[in-house]
């Protein structure tokens, strides 16, 4: 995996260097973008949510890192980190490809480990989009969709929905994932741009679990169609 | 956070006074009283540096500077920022010194200045460039007169201050005697690195833009058009995920704009005595910023486009792309005259004051209102009478051969009946010019002959050549390519049109002497200006230059450019070491020029003499475009 990020990186670095002037048109470049850091409300503990994005590279080819996760009470409740080759393969989209693996803290829940290729770019209507296919151990199948659209109100006040939808293809007990459509979140995020690299904001988000997937929340009395207030700041470098 | 807007803390003060002045000339205007009424401050004139003579010594040094409020290390050359005025003389054969006493190399060009290749200043092209602590010396014969300027050629030094005005004293007698001589080189300022800019641009191409369209925008348009109209109107933007507000990469939101070195809140002043005859020369020296120029209350006749004397047009304003300059005359009365330069986008200006008395000070007029974009500048085609409706949007693929009967407002009648000749076929892309492709071409028509084959315009009225996108333009790196190009020489371009003012047009241009070379273009190169905004990608015929091979040409020939502008933003292109005669229409009188705005959408032709042998560069002179949008022209015996 670190090896495979090394040579990837390597043949990124290894493009042509003519320059005019002695200016390079097509630098290696790193950007960090914390799309939500954000406490929701909750029972008992209050839980910080992370969704991040980072890449190194150059203008057609980079190398894509994602994560999204939750803590809670003072631990990693369930994260996710993702690896992927970025190449651009229309003026508005980028084809990623990589690996994906899903860690949870609690005992006897196992770490999920996947296959990844999918599509990150913006659609026509400017709705940006992020949706992949992931390939696990055991034949095990996972599809997401993510999707989000800017209401600029102002130049720095923005209405963000969003709306996610993940799917399996069929039940993992282990980590209490039923098939079909498992999960879908709907969130809207009214954010305030004081800078393009600090922005904090105020959202609803609706998460609701369905089939198997709810079952066992149900069994575990945990909530399966939960609003929550949130709170956070989206970062960008 | 001192402020959130776009004024950097030291415009506070002269954005403040703006909006009083807003106010306070509203309130005048109901009285009846004129809006043009004077401020009484004190003020200063502070001549801008000058050299004369023949021979000069300049160093490039950091400098410390201070447009802002917060001190900046800015790379000068000769000690200032701008560079002092260079002042030579017709005929005269100059000798620069230039020592770089900067950390890197470093390079001075002489913009618009027909000289032999070695001394054109542009490192990995014409010379090594000047390493660290050496001296290079630049000697040639001074073969022109007008104004023009110099600027570093290395990296992105030209941001941060390497840049200075040229005054050529004509040898024979000037045409447009005047009482007084003011050199204007306008130019923007930023506290940040370049190669920080650059990298933001890159990693969010509207970084720098807030004048994005808003929920506020929408509604209102809907409330004006109707909901359904409104739908139509903005769904070819939104399919093609373009916006109409992509005026300006870099905006004021980081630029301080300053004129000769003067930053809004102090602004330059310029001393006249009443009744008599000032002459303006006009520089951009900007690293990204075209602007909008106007005196409020006065005429400004126009008499020179690039240095070279133009029969003398009387405008209210003019739009000068990077790199340009243009030299206006105006007589003004007594009073104080406001000089205002309004950034495209209107993020900002840079002002002076043109004053009988120094104590006397113009107001600074309110902005104009923010132009945008309209599907002319996407180069779609105009249905008539369906300016709103389903304009076929055209994915990847669409392009469009039927631009032979290309309606043209500045070329007459005469250019549309020639345009119409029957057999020309559309040629395959490559064909029109496989040097560009790297590839070799299939039945190469690179060279056209122009006796017998109807396919090459009559010299002056531009091309006849169908508008061909090459396979080089299509994939991630190029998101639009246009459908319909038109010649849009009488088009003052977005914002200025109709806005009640008689606006400067490249159609307006006319050589004041006649056309020194009156030959038909022999051969053209049709080259493409691409590019991915939201990627922030650049190139020419979606070859960046890294991956290009040169553009030749053949030493003593006369050949056509036309460029087709495949992007939403203004391209001022410029050709080193060879003038660009552009093609307004009376081959008598075409006008001669180093940079030459091409428009969003649009197409635009000049003519050049290949009589410079040598390797020369060939660009978009915006700073950010440059390192993609380039291309090495070699002009040779064989022209291969
Ligand atoms: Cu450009």
């Amino acid at each position: 995996m670190r090896k495979l990020a090394l040579t990837m990186l390597l043949l990124l670095t290894l493009t042509g260097v003519a320059r005019a002037g002695g200016m390079e048109d097509d630098p290696l470049l790193a950007a960090l973008i914390v799309d939500r850091l954000e406490m929701r409300t909750a029972d008992g503990s209050n839980p910080i949510f992370w969704d991040a994005d980072a890449w190194i590279g150059k203008d057609l080819n980079k190398l894509w890192f994602k994560t999204e996760g939750e803590y809670r009470d003072q631990k990693i409740e369930e994260a996710e980190f993702q690896a992927l080759y970025s190449r651009a393969v229309d003026p508005n989209w980028d084809l990623q490809a990589g690996v994906r693996r899903d860690t949870y803290q609690e005992p006897g829940m196992p770490d999920r480990n996947w296959l990844a290729v999918g599509f990150m770019g913006t659609a026509p209507y400017y709705f940006d989009v992020d949706t992949a296919l992931f390939l696990g151990e055991d034949g095990r199948t996972s599809f997401r969709f993510k999707t989000e659209y800017e209401f600029m109100f102002t130049q720095r006040l923005v209405l963000v929905p969003e709306f996610e939808l993940n799917a399996y293809g069929k039940n993992d007990p282990a980590t209490r994932t039923g098939s079909g459509i498992s999960e879908t979140e709907l969130g809207l995020r009214l954010r305030y741009e004081i800078r393009r690299e600090f922005a904090p904001y105020v959202g609803i988000n609706w998460n609701r679990l369905y089939g198997k997937t709810a079952d066992y929340a149900k069994e575990e009395g945990a909530d399966f169609d939960d609003v929550q207030f949130v709170i956070g700041v989206r970062l960008r470098f | 956070m001192k402020n959130p807007l776009y004024f950097p803390s030291s415009q506070l003060i002269s954005r403040r006074r703006f909006v009083t002045g807003l106010a306070a000339g509203g309130a005048l205007l109901g009285l009846g009283l004129s809006p043009a009424r004077l401020l009484a401050t004190t003020g200063s004139t502070t001549p801008m540096p000058e050299r004369r003579g023949n021979h000069f010594t300049l160093d490039i040094a950091p400098l410390t500077v201070n447009f802002t409020g917060a001190m900046r290390t800015a790379t000068a050359i000769g000690g200032s920022v701008p560079g002092p005025v260079l002042r030579w003389r017709e005929g005269d054969t100059v000798t620069l010194d230039v020592t770089n006493r900067l950390a890197v190399d470093s390079s001075i060009h002489w913009h618009g200045i027909i000289l032999p290749t070695g001394m054109d200043g542009v490192p990995e092209i014409s010379y090594p460039g000047i390493r660290p602590g050496e001296t290079f010396r630049y000697r040639f014969t001074v073969r022109q007169s007008g104004t023009f300027w110099y600027h570093s050629h290395s990296g992105f030094q030209e941001q941060t201050g390497m840049y200075g005005p040229i005054v050529i004293e004509p040898r024979d007698q000037e045409p447009n005697p005047c009482d007084r001589d003011y050199v204007v080189m306008l130019s923007d300022w930023t506290d940040e690195e370049p190669d920080s800019v650059y990298a933001k641009l890159k990693k969010l191409s509207h970084y720098y833009n807030f004048n994005e369209r808003t929920v506020g925008d929408l509604i209102g348009e809907i409330r004006e058009k109707g909901l359904a109209r409104t739908w139509n109107d903005r769904a070819m933007w939104n399919r093609m995920r373009m916006s109409d507000r992509d005026l300006s990469d870099v905006t004021g939101y980081t630029y301080t704009y300053l004129m000769n070195g003067r930053t809004p809140s102090e602004g330059w002043t310029g001393l006249f005595k009443p009744g008599e005859k000032v002459r303006l020369r006009f520089i951009n020296g900007s690293a990204m910023t075209f602007f909008d120029v106007r005196i409020p209350g006065l005429k400004m006749t126009v008499v020179a486009a690039d240095g070279q004397d133009i029969q003398p047009v009387a405008v209210d304003e003019f739009r000068i792309g990077v790199a340009e300059t243009y030299d206006v005359v105006v007589e003004p009365d007594d009073g104080a005259y406001c000089v205002f330069a309004q950034a495209i986008d209107r993020s900002g200006y840079a002002h002076g004051t043109l004053t009988p008395d120094i104590s006397l000070k113009a107001e600074v007029p309110p902005f104009d209102p923010l132009p945008l974009l309209s599907h002319k500048d996407m180069g779609m085609r105009m249905n008539m009478g369906d300016m709103d409706g389903s304009m076929s949007m055209g994915d990847a693929g669409s392009m469009s051969m039927n631009t032979m009967d290309s309606g043209n407002g500045a070329m007459n009648a005469k250019t549309k009946r020639e345009s119409a000749m029957p057999g020309m076929q559309p040629m395959e892309g490559a064909d029109m010019n496989n040097t560009v492709m790297g590839a070799p071409a299939k039945g190469t028509m690179a060279s056209m002959p122009s006796e017998g084959m109807s396919g090459l315009g009559k010299a002056g009225y531009g091309s006849n050549a169908p508008v061909v996108h090459v396979p080089t333009e299509f994939g991630p790196h190029v998101a639009m390519r246009t459908e319909n190009p038109q010649y849009r020489l009488d088009d003052p371009g977005a914002g200025l049109r109709n806005n009640g003012r008689r606006v400067l047009c490249y159609a307006d241009l006319r050589n004041l002497h006649p056309t020194p070379d009156p030959r038909e273009p022999e051969r053209e190169i049709q080259l493409h200006l691409t590019g991915n905004m939201s990627r922030y990608m650049w190139s020419i015929n979606g070859v960046k230059y890294a991956d290009a091979e040169p553009l030749r040409f053949r030493y003593g020939e006369r050949l056509r450019i036309t460029f087709v502008n495949d992007t939403m933003m203004n391209h001022p292109m410029h050709l080193h070491g060879m003038w660009s005669d552009l093609e307004t229409g009376d081959p008598k009188a075409i006008p001669r020029k180093h940079t030459v705005i091409v428009q969003p959408g649009s197409k635009i032709s000049y003519l050049v003499t290949a009589d410079a042998m040598g390797s020369w560069a060939y660009h978009c002179h915006l700073l950010y475009h440059m390192a993609g949008m380039f291309r090495k022209v070699v002009v040779s015996e064989e022209g291969k």
